[in-house]
């Protein structure tokens, strides 16, 4: 018998070492949120000085929506062969598979968003700086509520039919304060603003990820076969 | 592996329905310590839902399982689970990992201790030490029915669960799974094995269970028995 | 007995609480009649929360229970909450276009109500694709609805916050609250439309109720038909 601590970080670890086994995947990921932001590029023919103003917009559509597809893929992996059969019987508590998931999601997640904020701001021209690195709590709060719940919806949504589309559907809605806050978030750090001006925003994120990750564990085992 | 300790596993009067399907009606099961289960019985029967049922993978309509003396439910099944090894049809194999990557991902959901010696032991004992490292989702059928093999036993069950194990295997690798079982298995250990394939099976077992339209119609002994006269029963090489 | 009572009641009470809103209510200063959606818009939004509320705690109990009952209580009451916030989301711009001029104000309530529309219809979207298996149908709508239920106090602060305002809607004779008379026409049509909910809600677990019994009557036949065919 394992634990939690000990589950999760094995499940986890699995998913992030197939990833790596097959870089040509994970690229995909990034080149599609990618992908987005040059649409959004072309679609409203976006200038340096813009970039402060809708730039956070941009990139958090461009983050969620590659996310939905992480999410989908990363559940149903474990649809194929029967492999969630595998996890189901591992001796440990069922909420260690549900962390596990959230934790290669989250990290996946932000390995694209690392990626995809230097380039986007390079594409704009806007000056890349401090404002970096300031951006980093506000990817990972944000990334890890919309795992949590994400993580949650698409154990359900890959055993529906059709459930592909059902994802999106029942996720964007469910994460619409993560979007506000963390465009907010990123507009204000975009601007150097200080931080007393947005924590609360912050607070909206971590109070959120607390709220959902709890609720979960309570829910997870309801979502699995029976 | 534990002495006996009373019936590894005991299904009492369990129905499993799916939607209007009753793929298993009021089934009386016991597995004491030793024995050896052929399951038969023809395609529908009911005998991978039994299987799962006895993995823990489903839950009973009505009735009620208990293995090694307990009722596994939710996160108290995870010890239960630490003793079952389960075999089923799809191979549960990650096709991005490595051979042995998949195996000590296993190793690491059952907390095993001595992984490196353990992966290694089982990779020799199914015969997959050459193909270690490479990507388990390029081995043949076969390979990978002895990979999925070395996947169920590695924690050293007490009580398998096999749905069909020697699919897709050649003569080689059958006696192979032969002589895992018998060893793995020892005196105390216990398997349900469902499969059509009565001659590679017959070695092994000690009990006889057919199952037709989700009900038990035979239970006996494999004493006395020849595989010829079970080509007569229920669910025989169908 | 209980049972048969809102259909009556409401029948009784819509007509007064049109009556209410339309004629004995006092004429608001700058609006004009279309103000007297209002009575409509409130109301309905209250409804709208109750049913999703409702969904909730009852596919909680579904959960913890696996009883069919509550699971069936539990979509009928989703149905009618996103039928409620249909109404809202449709009174709102018919009531903002002649007064303000826009279709939609992107104010703080009405956009909130659409974040909350779009998930429940989601639910439904989930219930409908689910396919065979009615149980898991169960299980997963149940979990989108209590996510859904927990999410809404924290749509509603989050998109509050984002406008950076509290446009006071209510307040439209200009005070520190409601007057009096328009106060008590709200709460007349309120109650008429608690009455509606009621009658509707009564209605559609019958309906339920009835077509879960039908279900398991073809599961039966299926069987004894199957239990005939198979060898003794």
């Amino acid at each position: 018998m394992i634990g939690v601590a000990r589950g999760s970080l094995a499940v986890a670890a699995k998913d992030l070492r197939a990833e790596m086994a097959s870089p040509a995947q994970a690229m995909s990921l990034f080149v599609f949120a990618l992908l987005v932001v040059v649409v959004f590029h072309f679609a409203f023919d976006l200038t340096a000085a813009e970039f402060t103003a809708l730039g956070p917009g941009v990139l958090w559509v461009a983050i969620l929506f590659t996310g939905i597809l992480a999410l989908d893929r990363g559940f149903r992996v474990e649809r194929e062969g029967g492999r969630i059969d595998g996890l189901r019987l591992a001796p440990m508590p069922r909420s260690a598979l549900y962390f596990g998931k959230v934790l290669s999601t989250w990290t996946i997640m932000t390995a694209v968003e690392i990626v995809l904020v230097p380039i986007a701001a390079i594409l704009f021209n806007h000056p890349l700086g401090g404002w970096a690195l300031r951006l980093l709590p506000v990817l990972l709060l944000n990334t890890l509520g919309f795992a949590a719940v994400g993580c949650l919806f698409a154990c359900i949504t890959t055993q529906t039919r059709r459930g592909d589309l059902l994802l999106p559907v029942l996720l964007f809605p469910a994460a619409v304060p993560i979007a506000l806050a963390a465009v907010r978030a990123t507009g204000h750090v975009l601007a150097g603003r200080p931080l007393d001006r947005f924590a609360h925003w912050l607070t909206l994120s971590a109070a959120y990820d607390l709220i959902f990750l709890a609720a979960a564990v309570l829910l997870f085992d309801h979502a699995l076969d029976d | 592996m534990t002495a006996g300790d009373g019936p590894l596993l005991e299904v009492r009067s369990v129905s499993r329905r799916f939607g209007v399907v009753a793929a298993l009606d009021r089934i009386d099961l016991t597995l004491q310590p030793g024995e050896r289960v052929l399951l038969l019985g023809r395609n529908g029967a009911g005998k991978t839902t039994l299987l799962r049922l006895a993995a823990t993978l489903l839950r009973p309509t009505t009735g009620t399982l208990r293995h090694f003396g307990r009722e596994a439910r939710g996160d108290e099944g995870a010890a239960v689970r630490g003793r079952l090894g389960y075999l089923p049809h799809g191979s549960l194999l990650y096709d991005d990992l490595s051979v042995a990557g998949n195996l000590r991902f296993h190793a690491a959901l059952h907390g095993l201790a001595d992984v490196r010696g353990r992966v290694q032991r089982a990779l020799e004992e199914t015969g997959l030490s050459g193909r270690a490292g490479d990507p388990a989702g390029t081995l043949s059928r076969g390979l990978q029915q002895r990979l999925s093999a070395a996947r169920a036993f590695l924690h050293r069950p007490d009580l398998l669960l096999l749905d069909e194990p020697f699919t897709g295997l050649d003569a080689p690798g059958v006696l192979l799974l032969q002589g895992l079982l018998r060893e793995r298995l020892g005196t105390a250990g216990a398997c349900l094995l469902a499969t059509h394939d009565i001659p590679s099976s017959w070695p092994l077992v000690t009990r006889v269970v057919a199952l037709a339209a989700g009900r038990i119609v035979l239970d006996r002994k494999a004493d006395g028995l020849a595989p010829a006269d079970l080509q007569a029963l229920p669910g025989a090489a169908s | 007995m209980l049972q048969r009572l809102p259909l009556p009641l409401a029948a009784i009470a819509l007509p007064l609480a049109l009556r209410e809103a339309f004629l004995a209510a006092p004429a608001e200063q700058k609006m004009g009649v279309v103000q007297r959606i209002f009575y409509f818009h409130v109301p309905s939004a209250m409804m709208a929360f109750l049913g999703v509320g409702l969904c909730a705690v009852l596919s909680a109990l579904y959960l913890w229970r696996r009883d069919r009952r509550y699971d069936i209580a539990a979509e009928a009451a989703a149905e009618l909450g996103v039928l409620f916030c249909t109404i809202v989301l449709v009174t709102g711009p018919l009531w903002a276009r002649p007064v303000w001029g826009v279709y939609w104000t992107g104010e703080v309530r009405l956009t909130s109500t659409l974040i909350l529309w779009l998930l429940f219809v989601g639910y439904l979207l989930l219930r409908g694709q689910a396919g065979g298996d009615r149980d898991a149908t169960a299980r997963f709508a149940a979990i989108v609805a209590i996510v859904g239920a927990l999410d809404v106090p924290i749509i509603y602060k989050s998109v509050e916050w984002w406008r950076g305002l509290h446009p006071k809607v209510l307040k439209i004779s200009g005070g520190g609250g409601l007057d009096p008379a328009m106060a008590r026409s709200l709460l007349v049509c309120s109650i008429a439309f608690l009455l509606l909910f009621a009658a509707l809600y009564v209605e559609r677990l019958r309906l339920g109720r009835l077509t879960e019994e039908v279900a398991s009557l073809e599961q039966q036949t299926a069987r004894l038909e199957n239990a005939e065919g198979s060898p003794a």
